[in-house]
């Protein structure tokens, strides 16, 4: 990303955040009963953002395994049921939550393992499209087995994160920013792992190979690079990705099936931010995340509320009109 | 290779095993047949699994403890809806003719599922509870041949819940009331009952719409909590909107103590993954909480202690459970009924449906279940498919349900005209002449 467009993003974001803002309030003056204040649109929109954060871990996942082998892992979402499930089954073991998810962890780099040689190694040169139906599958097996195991019932995970919220600025709005504890310890451990991802992927030789291998599988191979490793890896991290995304989601809502549904929150973001792009997951997912608190809030008052989950797809299409391959997606040509 | 074509023939040896093995007891002429609609597998499993198990652990204490119903034993089979329409349509296809006789009564434990099935069950002749759920105006038997909505409606729920708020407030004239409720048919039920009372009481009433299944609520809880911060807030959710509601509420610094859900938003799942953050939230009941029933403990010795029990011991009691339980009673205590009258065998769903109709379950049969002072009187007729309507308040305490109020009464002098208006025009749409009560036995 060169220097003229994170500029551009930082003058850009903030001048749209306002102008959004004096939108709204222009659409309040006209319509009284809707209520705006500045403070309060700000909250809404840092609750969105660390929300957007949230989504960005999903998204995360998605994007590692994208990367790596172009295929789109449908059991993203079951795989973050399975390691919270898998976390909160140690606990109740009796295990401190440290122990309980070292040890998950060393179950997610021997899922990846499995995956690796059970059904990516016998679909090796196969079409994506035979590798995304075996993700499906991946994702069915996941949800049966990870509830065969732990059972179905709905699990507290509490790891001692803080929750009671925090009023802030209160000298600058009236009645201050109320901000959510556990939100914001959640973004800022998500911020650490793309820190952490970053790292991995610039500076560490096995991170080297793995973005030879998502330029160009072929060219990889010829070098020397294998192949098997570089997924069980890939596997491994896009695991612990979403072990981190389930110790925050099952944290907030509980340890249940529903958390394989929030895949389908991270769709969007993974449309809006580009398929291979990890800057892409996290600035896709604070826009879904903010976007999406500012029009069930301000936009629903007008056309009725729960509109939220499906005006993220909306704001993920009119960027795809203007951007086919997403905010930071790589643009593919493919000559024919 | 021959290892491999081994091992792939015991697999599949494995999976048709599996396929054909079933927990159910081969059916023998001479059972009665109670189908289960039951979802242990979705988004809603952690709700379905707790009630399903109720209900099948106390049929099946029945076989064991009694040997059926008079001496006619009892042939449970469920199938999984997973709490999808389509396939809870699918699923009563399938168990409709798989009984050894026709199935006593459909209980789908869906509002959406029983809208699917109104049609159907009147044209097969079977008899559905939807307990406390379903059409409110399914209550006028006169309409609804065949569908019973007992012991209470959704309007009953609203109206019972206005009622304490009243109680709580003193008057109700300008306060702030908001409802969240799951965006479906189940959670748009209460909404014209709560609308009326606010035009008559004078409260504010504020809707929030959640989509389903619930997973994200800061939105609404923002408004509710930041902005609007009403007087109360009413819940009409179910799975994991309602553990997501308490705990997002929670997180805006909502107020536990003026939060109270319908009964389907007040069971375990929902309060514990929220800790101590749930403590002093409420919800309706009609049933106790508790393992503390003679009955209850018969399942224990009977069905659990035999190693026959559908779920975990510990779950015994909880409330979800205690509802599947209070549901088989229903349709046990219909047979047993029916039975009086047509003779001590399996029924079929016309002679079911008058075992139904006739249910008279009064304190003193609740004693004799082995079941008192878990519930209120409950009494069925021709016209009158709810048969009381009255609920409680129970609070969470952080570690079990307290009942916190007497038996609230909802306002049927008001509400009884409200399900025979909407039923009539139900049957003016779909050419439905009503029954004449009085000229059937």
């Amino acid at each position: 990303m060169n220097t003229r467009l994170i500029a551009s993003w930082l003058i850009g974001a903030p001048a749209a955040v306002v102008g959004l803002g004096l939108v709204i309030q222009l659409a309040a003056l006209a319509d009284p009963s809707l209520y705006f204040a500045w403070g309060y649109y700000f909250e809404v929109f840092v609750g969105g953002l660390l929300q957007g954060v949230m989504y960005s871990l999903v998204a995360l996942g998605f994007v590692l395994i994208f990367k790596a082998s172009s295929t789109f892992n449908f059991a993203q979402g079951s795989m973050v049921l399975f390691a919270a499930l898998t976390m909160v089954g140690f606990i109740e073991w009796g295990l401190h939550w440290t122990i309980a998810f070292a040890l998950t962890m060393g179950v997610m780099v021997l899922l990846a393992m499995a995956i690796e040689r059970v059904v990516l190694r016998p679909l090796v040169n196969q079409p994506h499209i035979t590798l995304f139906m075996a993700t499906i599958g991946i994702f069915y097996f996941l949800d049966g087995f990870g509830q065969t195991l732990w059972g179905s019932d709905v699990k507290s995970l509490d790891i001692g994160m803080p929750r009671t919220p925090v009023i802030v600025l209160e000298n600058v709005f009236d009645g201050g920013i109320m901000i959510n504890q556990f939100d914001l310890v959640a973004a800022l451990v998500g911020g650490a792992l793309v820190l952490g991802l970053a790292v991995f992927f610039q500076k560490t030789r096995i991170g080297r190979a793995l973005r030879a291998v998502a330029d160009d599988h072929q060219a990889a191979l010829s070098v020397g690079i294998p192949l098997k490793t570089i997924w069980v890896v890939v596997w491994t991290v896009a695991g612990i990705v979403a072990l981190v995304a389930g110790v925050m989601w099952g944290g907030k809502m509980g340890v249940q099936f529903t958390l394989a549904l929030i895949a389908l929150k991270a769709l969007p973001v993974l449309i809006l931010g580009g398929l291979t792009s990890i800057p892409g997951a996290i600035v896709g997912g604070l826009i879904i995340g903010a976007g999406e608190q500012v029009a069930e809030i301000f936009l629903g008052h007008f056309i009725g509320s729960a509109i939220q989950d499906w005006f993220a797809y909306v704001l993920a299409m009119l960027v795809l009109l203007v951007r086919p391959q997403g905010l930071f997606g790589e643009k593919i040509i493919e000559r024919v | 290779m021959k290892t491999k074509a081994l091992l792939t023939a015991a697999a599949g040896a494995a999976v048709l095993a599996t396929s054909l093995w079933s927990p159910e007891p081969a059916a023998a002429e001479g059972e009665q047949f109670v189908p289960g609609l039951q979802y242990r597998s979705g988004p809603y499993a952690p709700s379905g699994i707790p009630f399903a198990n109720g209900f099948a652990d106390y049929l099946t204490m029945l076989n064991a403890r009694d040997g059926g119903i008079n001496g006619v034993r009892i042939h449970y089979d469920e199938c999984d809806t997973a709490y999808n329409n389509d396939r809870g349509v699918e699923c009563y296809e399938r168990l409709k003719d798989a009984g050894p006789s026709e199935p006593a009564a459909w209980n789908p434990l869906s509002t959406g599922i029983t809208y699917a099935l109104i049609e159907r069950v009147a044209q097969d002749e079977a008899p559905l509870i939807s307990m406390g759920y379903g059409r409110a105006d399914a209550s006028d038997g006169r309409v609804f041949p065949w569908v019973f909505t007992l012991p209470a409606t959704y309007w009953a729920g609203a109206d019972a819940i206005i009622q304490y708020i009243e109680e709580q407030e003193g008057t109700l004239e300008g306060k702030d009331i908001a409802l969240v409720y799951h965006d479906s048919a189940y959670g748009r039920e209460p909404i014209a009952t709560l609308e009326r009372l606010a035009e008559q009481e004078g409260y504010n009433l504020h809707t929030f719409a959640v989509a389903h299944p619930g997973l994200e609520q800061q939105a609404t809880w923002r408004q509710i909590g930041r902005q609007l911060r009403p007087d109360w807030t009413v819940m009409w959710g179910w799975g994991v909107m309602n553990s997501t509601a308490i705990q997002t509420a929670a997180s805006v610094g909502y107020p536990m103590d003026r939060f109270i859900g319908i009964w389907w938003s007040g069971s375990e799942p929902d309060v514990r993954p929220a800790g101590s953050d749930a403590r002093g939230y409420k919800s309706l009941g009609f049933h106790a909480p508790g393992a503390d029933f003679p009955a209850i403990q018969d399942i224990v010795t009977h069905v659990y202690d035999e190693g026959e029990g559908f779920g975990e011991r510990e779950a015994i009691g909880e409330v979800l459970y205690n509802r599947g339980l209070m549901n088989a009673v229903f349709v046990s205590e219909a047979i047993r009924t029916a039975q009086a009258r047509f003779g001590e065998r399996p029924l079929t769903g016309e002679e079911t449906r008058w075992g139904i109709e006739n249910l008279h379950i009064t304190d003193e049969r609740w004693d004799e279940l082995g079941l008192g002072g878990f519930a209120r009187e409950i009494r069925i007729t021709c016209e009158d498919h709810e048969g009381g309507g009255s609920a409680f308040v129970q609070q969470w305490d952080g570690e079990s349900w307290e009942i916190v109020s007497d038996w609230i009464q909802p306002r049927n002098d008001e509400l009884r005209p409200a399900y025979e208006a909407s039923a009539a025009q139900y049957a003016e749409q779909n050419g439905i002449e009503l029954r004449d009560c009085d000229a059937e036995e």
